[in-house]
């Protein structure tokens, strides 16, 4: 649970990754520590997807290495940072139960699932959906479920890969306001979205990628009112296309 | 409550397995006193084993249970030691399961005779004809169509027999006038009326047999065509777990006068399929 | 020959015939019995299969799906070899037996429920494998949740079998013997009728045969709708 060992900070040590002959990403030195979310900004195809999975463990570097530091590092069950996808995968179940295996599959007890459930969808205003089926529900409830899952499960860490790229305003705003829930109750969001007015307000660290380089990390109000380099400046004037 | 469903369907599916798992279980099946008779489709189509067996039980409390086969397959279920009593017609092939020390000895039981049945139309002009190998003779100079049953049968091998008594070798034509089914009693003569052609078939399948589409009996009455049951109880000696003692009292049975008035009391349409002719033992 | 068919079905649907009623049963009791071991038994090695990953895995799965073509005669055939008195297993005494029937025909439905069970749960791995892993589910902790998420399409492998197994005379008819009151399936007796030429029983059995087939996937069918309703 989180009162257990910090796992952070973690540190990203010189990680590069590549496939088919071309690097992806290059050169990456980065840490990040707990508070409020990190948010990874860039254009298209500026990896930021890729550095997601690859702090998730999902992925294996081509070299450097993914290290988290904190006293709890070791410890490998239940999961301590978890990673939301922007088109969240949802089982043949209800709601609940969706939460309800997740936890199972965390070693956790028939009664406490049921108690933690509950909790979650109740926390992320999703009660009234509980015996739905999951896969009925619409964009912006199955991304809450998502999130209100990943809560479930006492993470220290959630990553969000662009949680709210493919919802209308109001189902984003919706989330993004589940999203502020999480780094409420402690928990170290890291995410990565196109849309800046939401990173403005999320934000307590900026990390930008572009062309699979890190080029700049800091507090928020840094980046966004004084950028130091010519690409984030042009990023945020919208006119760093990729 | 989609929990509860949940748990009632794997609940539901359990049940079914298991409750088919328990029916099957050895000695949940009534009576445990029964022989197996390794016998010939011919004889389970005709209706016989129907019409006996009920009484056999009811004398003696010993089940039977007939696996009707053709006697090549028949006298190698016996062989196995998969049968305790094989009743089969065909004295040469069983003699050689004697010699070879798979029972002890054979005993005459019944007999009926064997009919050379064909179309109406009758191609070949065979009916009514005193001597079957004549009657095969001109089949085969006109090259009608002749169904054999070609499965080293009982019926299978007194049709050859009687090839050889013509003169003719039946087998050579095989595939264009003379055709080899490969299959029981009631299948060839389903074949033989589709294809309008003569068979051998024995009285007992052919008095029971419902489809005969045209076919009629044209040739019978020859002793050649006289057929021959026997049974035999497979020894205990080659194979101990054989019910030997329950097998010998059932072909003791069928032997007995009892056994005997039972087949001689089975009949189809008023008529009278076998004929017992077992030989009465005074002394053992 | 049709009506004649038709009529046969009805008398002895209706008429309660006890001989009748019993190779209804038995056929049930055997190829029921016969599904519900192989999907026991498959299902779960269908899941791991679906998940796994090892050297030779691509033979096993071309041998599996080799193996939904195999003849029930000579599923028949090697079973009886391995259930004779004379052979390994004759000790069993299942030889001309339902016991041994139930094997023979598990014989024919194990590679269906495997194969199409493995395609359907590889289906489910791609869509949901990076989540389960995400949560730090083993291979093999995922195989009871695959089972469940592919269980409409799991439904349709043990289908199939089912379906397999109630057409097939071939295996039943050398391991039972056709014994009547005994080892006497719907199929057997259909092929024992039609020897008799008894066509119109024979087609009126076949009938009979159909509509119960007919009856379990609609109940099948019902069920899954059923569910699918509730849970999603």
């Amino acid at each position: 649970m989180r009162g257990d060992a910090p796992i952070l900070p973690l540190r990203l040590e010189d990680l590069a990754f590549a496939e088919g002959g071309r690097t992806l990403l290059e050169g990456i030195r980065l840490t990040l520590r707990g508070g409020p979310p990190t948010l990874v900004l860039g254009p298209n195809g500026a990896g930021k997807s890729l550095l997601l999975r690859l702090c998730a463990g999902l992925l294996a570097p081509t070299s450097g290495a993914v290290r988290w530091t904190g006293p709890g590092a070791a410890m490998a069950r239940p999961p301590r940072h978890l990673i939301v996808f922007q088109r969240p995968v949802m089982l043949r179940r209800s709601a609940a139960g969706n939460i309800a295996h997740a936890l199972a599959v965390a070693g956790v007890d028939g009664a406490e699932r049921q108690r933690r459930a509950e909790a979650a969808l109740d926390r992320f205003g999703l009660s009234p959906l509980a015996a739905r089926p999951a896969r009925a529900l619409s964009g912006g409830e199955q991304q809450r479920l998502a999130l209100a899952r990943a809560w479930a499960l006492g993470p220290q860490v959630v990553f969000l890969d662009e949680p709210t790229a493919s919802l209308d305003p109001a189902a984003a705003r919706a989330v993004e306001e589940a999203v502020a829930a999480l780094a409420a109750d402690g928990i170290k969001a890291v995410m990565t979205t196109h849309d800046l007015a939401q990173a403005r307000r999320l934000a307590g660290d900026v990390a930008f990628l572009h062309r699979g380089r890190l080029l700049e990390h800091g507090p928020a109000h840094a980046f966004f009112d004084a950028p130091r380099t010519a690409e984030a400046a042009a990023f945020l004037r919208g006119e760093l296309y990729w | 409550m989609t929990r509860i469903t949940r748990r009632l369907a794997a609940l539901a599916v359990a049940a079914s397995a298991l409750l088919p798992a328990l029916l099957l279980a050895p000695g949940a099946l009534a009576g445990d006193r029964f022989i197996t008779v390794a016998s010939t489709t011919s004889t389970e189509q005709s209706g016989l084993f129907g019409h006996i067996l009920p009484q056999f039980t009811r004398e003696s409390g010993i089940g039977v249970r007939v696996v009707a086969q053709g006697t090549g397959q028949a006298l190698e279920t016996a062989r196995r030691g998969d049968a305790d009593v094989v009743l089969v017609h065909d004295r040469a092939s069983e003699e050689a399961f004697v010699a070879g020390g798979f029972a002890e000895a054979r005993r005459d039981v019944m007999y009926n005779d064997f009919v050379i049945v064909g179309p109406a139309a009758d191609p070949a002009g065979i009916g009514g004809m005193a001597d079957a190998a004549a009657a095969l003779q001109r089949i085969a100079a006109a090259r009608a169509p002749f169904a054999s049953r070609g499965d080293d049968s009982g019926t299978h091998k007194a049709e050859q027999r009687l090839w050889t008594a013509a003169g003719v070798d039946a087998r050579a034509a095989s595939g264009t006038w003379y055709r080899e089914t490969g299959s029981g009693m009631g299948p060839t003569l389903n074949t033989a009326g589709a294809m309008g052609a003569y068979a051998l078939a024995d009285r007992g399948t052919w008095l029971s047999f419902r489809n005969r589409q045209g076919l009629a009996v044209l040739v019978e009455g020859d002793r050649r065509l006289f057929n021959q049951y026997g049974v035999m109880v497979v020894s205990s000696a080659r194979h101990p777990h054989v019910k030997a003692e329950l097998g010998r009292r059932f072909a003791d049975w069928l032997v007995s006068p009892a056994g005997q008035a039972a087949i001689a009391s089975f009949r189809i349409n008023g008529e009278q399929l076998f004929f017992p002719n077992a030989v009465r033992v005074t002394a053992r | 020959m049709a009506e004649g068919a038709f009529a046969e079905a009805l008398g002895l649907v209706l008429g309660g015939d006890p001989e009748f009623l019993s190779i209804v049963a038995l056929s049930l009791r055997v190829t029921l019995s016969a599904v519900a071991i192989a999907a026991l038994v498959g299902l779960p090695l269908a899941a791991l299969l679906a998940v796994s990953r090892f050297p030779g895995r691509q033979a096993v799965v071309v041998c599996c799906n080799a193996l939904m073509g195999l003849p029930p005669v000579v599923a028949g055939l090697a079973l009886y070899v391995l259930l004779s008195r004379s052979g390994p297993l004759g000790e069993l005494g299942w030889l001309f037996t339902p016991a041994g029937m139930v094997a023979a025909q598990t014989l024919l439905v194990a590679p269906i429920v495997v194969s199409v069970g493995r395609e359907v749960l590889e289906g489910v791995w791609e869509e949901s494998g990076e989540y389960l892993r995400s949560l730090g589910c083993s291979r093999l902790r995922a195989v009871p949740t695959l089972l469940w998420e592919g269980r409409f399409g799991l439904l349709t492998a043990v289908l199939a079998g089912f379906g397999r197994a109630s057409a097939e005379v071939g295996a039943v008819l050398i391991v039972g013997g056709n014994i009547a009151g005994v080892t006497r399936t719907v199929t057997t007796a259909i092929t024992l009728e039609t020897g008799r030429g008894n066509l119109a029983l024979a087609l009126g059995l076949g009938i009979v045969l159909l509509a119960l087939v007919l009856l379990v996937n609609a109940a099948a069918f019902l069920a899954g709708r059923a569910t699918r309703r509730a849970e999603g």
